[in-house]
């Protein structure tokens, strides 16, 4: 019998590996945001200062498969960037733990980042 | 606080169903510690007074408790370093259940270290036989510089009951069980890192951290559980990718 299996199982290890999922999804998705949102607003300053029309931006964005790509990324990570922040916060103060409210915040992040794809799809079609 | 003067104490009184500031009166000493005031307190005063001490010089951290609102050891406190208009307030350690007056029951303390496999486990010796070469863990590598930083803790719970996570959420692993987890992750001797590892992520372990580093201010021992509980962190984000760190 090796050494580690004398250790007694460590509790919840469930749970354990869903916190440290979103832990490390936090993250990541942090990164992601430092980059996308600096991106996003040298980007509004730049058509803004650059004086450009509804339509020539429209006319940018319509067909631009990798901008489009870039604003699923950033919804995506925004979304679920807020929603496991949201869920430590309600963990601590309201005492919302457990799977349940995992999926619930994971699917809350989901929706949010939907309505920001769905955004950025009405200016790519 | 100047000899021939007079020390107003209020010390906490009660049990596990609450207590009240029970006020004293303890004559200044030119040097005094704290523990000494409490020492008077209940040989001269009140025979009743419940606290815990043995060695009086730093080594055993039984004697930790809140001086003035921070948690210390008061054998290492001296009453003039702390004492606010020849005034103290001490109460039993935060975070922990109170078993009489200035003692707290360290058994929750304590179960998180097991919780934390805060036990050795030896690699060269499954069944706790001594092996038959001493394994060389040369000091400058930096596996033993962290193992090193973290070693000396001597348990005292100063860190514990500084935590306010510990305080948010009682299941929290706290910053004494995470630190001893950290420096035998670190031992290469250990033959146990997965599920340590495994035990101390997660929402009661490492990533419920803050680092809102009172531990690290506070350890009258110098060491950083802050830092500590961030190798925890940074160990398990690279697992996460399949990267042994």
């Amino acid at each position: 019998m090796s050494a580690s299996h004398r250790l007694a199982a460590a509790p919840a290890s469930r749970s354990t590996r869903a916190g440290t999922h979103l832990w490390v999804a936090q993250r990541v998705t942090a990164m992601i945001l430092a980059i996308a949102v600096v991106v996003h607003l040298v980007t509004i300053l730049i058509a803004v200062r650059g004086g450009l029309s509804a339509a020539e931006i429209l006319a940018r964005t319509q067909g631009n498969g990798a901008w489009f790509a870039f604003y699923v990324v950033f919804a995506l990570a925004a979304g679920l960037h807020g929603a496991i922040g949201l869920r430590g916060i309600a963990a601590e103060w309201l005492g919302w733990r457990g799977r349940g409210f995992d999926l619930a915040w994971l699917a809350i992040g989901l929706v949010t980042g939907l309505f920001g794809i769905r955004a950025a799809y009405g200016l790519f079609a | 606080m100047v000899e021939g003067g007079v020390l107003k104490v209020s010390v906490w009184r009660g049990d596990a169903e609450g207590g009240r500031l029970e006020r004293y009166e303890v004559p200044a000493r030119a040097n005094q510690t704290v523990l000494d005031v409490v020492t008077h307190i209940q040989r001269e005063l009140d025979p009743s007074l419940a606290y815990r001490f043995a060695c009086r010089v730093g080594m055993c951290g039984s004697c930790a408790m809140v001086v003035n609102g921070r948690a210390r050891w008061t054998c290492r406190t001296h009453v003039k370093k702390v004492a606010r208009d020849g005034e103290l307030e001490l109460r039993p350690l935060a975070n922990l259940p109170v078993i009489r007056d200035l003692a707290t029951d360290m058994a929750p303390f304590f179960d998180k270290w097991t919780r934390a496999q805060g036990t050795f486990q030896p690699k060269d010796s499954p069944d706790g036989t001594v092996p038959e070469e001493f394994h060389v863990v040369p000091p400058a590598t930096p596996k033993r510089q962290a193992a090193d930083a973290g070693i000396e803790c001597i348990g005292c719970g100063v860190c514990y009951a500084s935590c306010d996570i510990v305080a948010w959420n009682g299941e929290y692993l706290g910053p004494a069980a995470l630190n001893r987890a950290w420096t035998l992750v670190n031992d290469v001797r250990d033959g146990a890192r997965k599920e340590r590892l495994e035990a101390v992520a997660g929402d009661a372990g490492c990533h419920a951290c803050h680092s809102t580093q009172s531990c690290t201010e506070r350890c009258p021992k110098g060491i950083d559980p802050s830092g500590a509980i961030a190798g925890l962190k940074r160990t398990l984000f690279w697992n996460v990718f399949g990267i042994e760190r």
